[in-house]
């Protein structure tokens, strides 16, 4: 299993548009990707589960990607939240 | 059977075409426990693959229709109907709980549009609840083997049935198809009828029952003329609205050679006609009509059409294509006028009892500074492509409106600073739509550059009549001699301090009206596209000198609004002569 720890820093936090873009991004890969704040953790291939979470700027979140192509699908992600402005 | 029913006219024109009704089915169910949950899952599953199939076909059609920006919440909507988590608690429910599709998919939804709505401070994810609810009622719809309707799917000629229709149903339509519409509620002033006139659409409005008694497909006759809808019309009655049709357009093609004659009286005098817009879309109409002006664009829809609050850099970009596209003629723009029966999906503005009497236009800006400052600072930008006039809506004291210029002139001062150009002659003004405002004219006057009456609210308030209800419709009378008391008041207040007078109410357009207005002396008359050329060749037929003493007949003289009425109907009997 690959984790990567991210702060967020855009300003809406991830739960506009740039989400989908993200959710987009973990549902290439095969591997079982999820999404972890507060103590809760959501499947990152769901749009639904990500917006619900509600993670807000400044917020500290986990990424963890277990299968196959685990570390591909940690690349991948950490560039869309940079590219995207979402978190460093 | 053939089935004529009485509705009122709210747009010109007639069309004959298949019903195509846009009513929502019920879908009421009932919560059952189910055996072999296997089954219940393959049904459940069936739904979301056959719901997949038809938003992909709607985003299509969208796309070529409406353009990729509309068809996005499409995407949005095939993204919730293939979220694991979300199809997967279905599952769960259905599995675990040993109920039925139906329960289980309303339980799963209400979950996250709770979630959702819950998430106060944030529009964006509001919008996400009515998504997760327009996707739910799609599934619902084909679980229980109902059928949603779908405006952005018409491709072939239609007339459009349903119970209203919301100015975002309207945005919609597709006009290369659709000829027309009815209502079962709804009178000339509602919003749906103003926008069937800015969209030169034949329609029938306040029916009552016509989503009851007209199927799909059924011949619909819509004449916007008589206010009448026929069901299965004979093949008589198609010829001979037909002919009525041919006589109509007959008479429009004679108007039309009017559109780029000045408009002016029997005696010469000028006076502007201008035309009401609601999108910059409205544009095309406007100059085919030979407007002299925008005498009114109504910001709200800006606002409605969107997801979001439109960003200023949006509002700039409308604001400066309809003022670019006037090339130089005035356009006047009214501030945000929400509230009362206009609402947005992403503000949550609290329920109020009486909202026509509640915090709606300046007041909810007043109360809103920061997003009344955005439009400001849009408008301001924008003035520097031509002729702008800034109206405040609704203003009923002198309190209200400094403080509305005050804020004004700050975004003003602050984007001079900073280099930014702002139009040399920005004209700022206000609408008289409150009684109070008429009663006080005269210290208005004194205070703004420039004022247009609004006659429905105007009329709605001084007769303390809702204009969106049919009981008291009866209420509703331009012609009636308290509210020409009130105009004339208006009119006069303007005059005697210099400054000029518009109206941008129904009232305007309105040919028993218009004779009564222009004997008043009002300087700008600002209607429908639509009814510009029809009134510009009244003004031909009428002379100043002989109507002059009309005003204060209908004022003072007259003691009814069918008084007046008959006045005008007398004078125009004398005139067509």
């Amino acid at each position: 299993m690959e984790k990567r720890d991210f702060h967020v820093i855009a300003e809406t936090g991830i739960h506009a548009r740039p989400a989908t873009l993200l959710v987009q991004a973990a549902s290439k890969f095969g591997s079982d990707i999820n999404l972890e704040y507060n103590g809760k953790s959501v499947n990152l291939k769901s749009i639904m589960g990500v917006m619900s979470l509600g993670v807000g700027k400044n917020a500290d979140v986990t990424i963890s990607a277990d299968g196959d192509d685990e570390k591909d699908a940690i690349e991948t992600i950490s560039e869309t939240m940079k590219k995207e402005g979402l978190a460093e | 059977m053939t089935k004529t029913l009485k509705g009122i006219a709210a747009s010109d024109g007639i069309a004959v075409a298949p019903a195509y009704l846009l009513v929502e089915p019920d879908l009421s169910f009932s919560k059952t426990n189910v055996s072999d949950v296997e089954s219940e899952v393959a049904r459940y599953k069936d739904a979301i693959s056959v719901s997949t199939a038809e938003v992909e076909k709607i985003r299509d059609d969208a796309k070529q229709s409406l353009g990729e920006e509309e068809a996005q919440v499409f995407e949005a909507h095939l993204m919730i109907l293939n979220d694991p988590e979300f199809t997967g608690a279905i599952e769960n429910e259905i599995k675990e709980q040993k109920i039925n599709s139906e329960a289980a998919l309303d339980e799963t939804a209400q979950k996250f549009i709770s979630i959702f709505e819950g998430m106060t401070d944030n529009a964006y994810m509001q919008q996400r609840a009515a998504d997760v609810r327009d996707v739910s009622k799609r599934i619902m719809a084909h679980l229980l083997g109902k059928e949603l309707p779908n405006p952005a799917a018409i491709d072939h000629e239609v007339v459009v049935v349903a119970h209203d229709l919301t100015p975002s149903d309207t945005a919609q339509l597709n006009k290369q198809f659709v000829k027309g519409f009815v209502t079962d509620i709804g009178g000339r002033t509602a919003h749906s009828a103003i926008m069937a006139r800015s969209l030169e659409l034949p329609a029938v409005v306040g029916t009552d029952s016509i989503t009851k008694d007209v199927q799909n497909g059924d011949t619909l006759v819509v004449d916007g003329l008589s206010g009448d809808a026929v069901i299965d019309p004979s093949k008589e009655q198609i010829s001979d609205y037909q002919q009525k049709s041919d006589i109509f357009l007959k008479q429009k093609a004679e108007w039309q050679k009017l559109k780029y004659e000045p408009s002016v009286t029997a005696d010469g005098k000028k006076f502007t006609i201008a035309a009401n817009i609601g999108t910059p879309n409205d544009m095309a109409g406007v100059n085919e009509n030979g407007a002299e002006a925008v005498g009114l664009y109504r910001t709200e829809f800006l606002y409605m059409d969107s997801k979001d609050f439109p960003t200023e850099d949006a509002q700039y970009d409308a604001y400066k294509k309809v003022i670019e596209g006037m090339h130089g003629k005035q356009v006047i723009i009214r501030t945000m006028d929400i509230g009362g029966d206009k609402h947005l999906d992403y503000w949550d503005l609290p329920d109020e009892m009486n909202p026509f009497l509640g915090v709606r236009a300046i007041r909810l800006s007043l109360q809103n500074e920061e997003i009344f400052r955005t439009q400001l600072r849009a408008l301001l930008r924008a003035s520097a492509y031509g002729s702008l006039g800034i109206m405040f809506p609704m203003i009923g004291t002198l309190n209200e409106l400094r403080k509305a210029k005050s804020i004004l002139n700050e975004e003003k001062d602050q984007l001079t600073s900073q280099g930014v150009s702002v139009g040399s002659d920005l004209q700022v003004g206000m609408m008289i739509e409150v009684p109070a405002a008429a009663v006080l004219a005269d210290q208005f006057a004194k205070e703004v550059d420039f004022f247009s009456i609004g006659t429905n609210d105007l009329i709605q308030y001084s007769m303390a009549a809702d204009r969106g209800n049919d009981n008291v419709s009866y209420l509703y009378q331009p012609a009636n001699p308290a509210v020409l008391r009130l105009i004339k008041n208006t009119i006069d207040a303007a005059h005697d301090n210099g400054i000029w007078c518009g109206m941008c109410g129904e009232a305007a357009g309105d040919s028993t009206m218009f004779p009564i207005l222009l004997a008043m002396g009002l300087d700008e008359y600002s209607m429908s596209a639509t009814s510009i050329l029809r009134i510009r060749s009244l003004m031909k037929k009428l002379d100043t000198n002989e109507i002059k003493e009309l005003a204060n007949q209908a004022c003072f003289e007259s003691k009814t609004a069918e008084e007046n009425e008959k006045l005008v109907s007398d004078l125009m009997a004398k005139v067509d002569k």
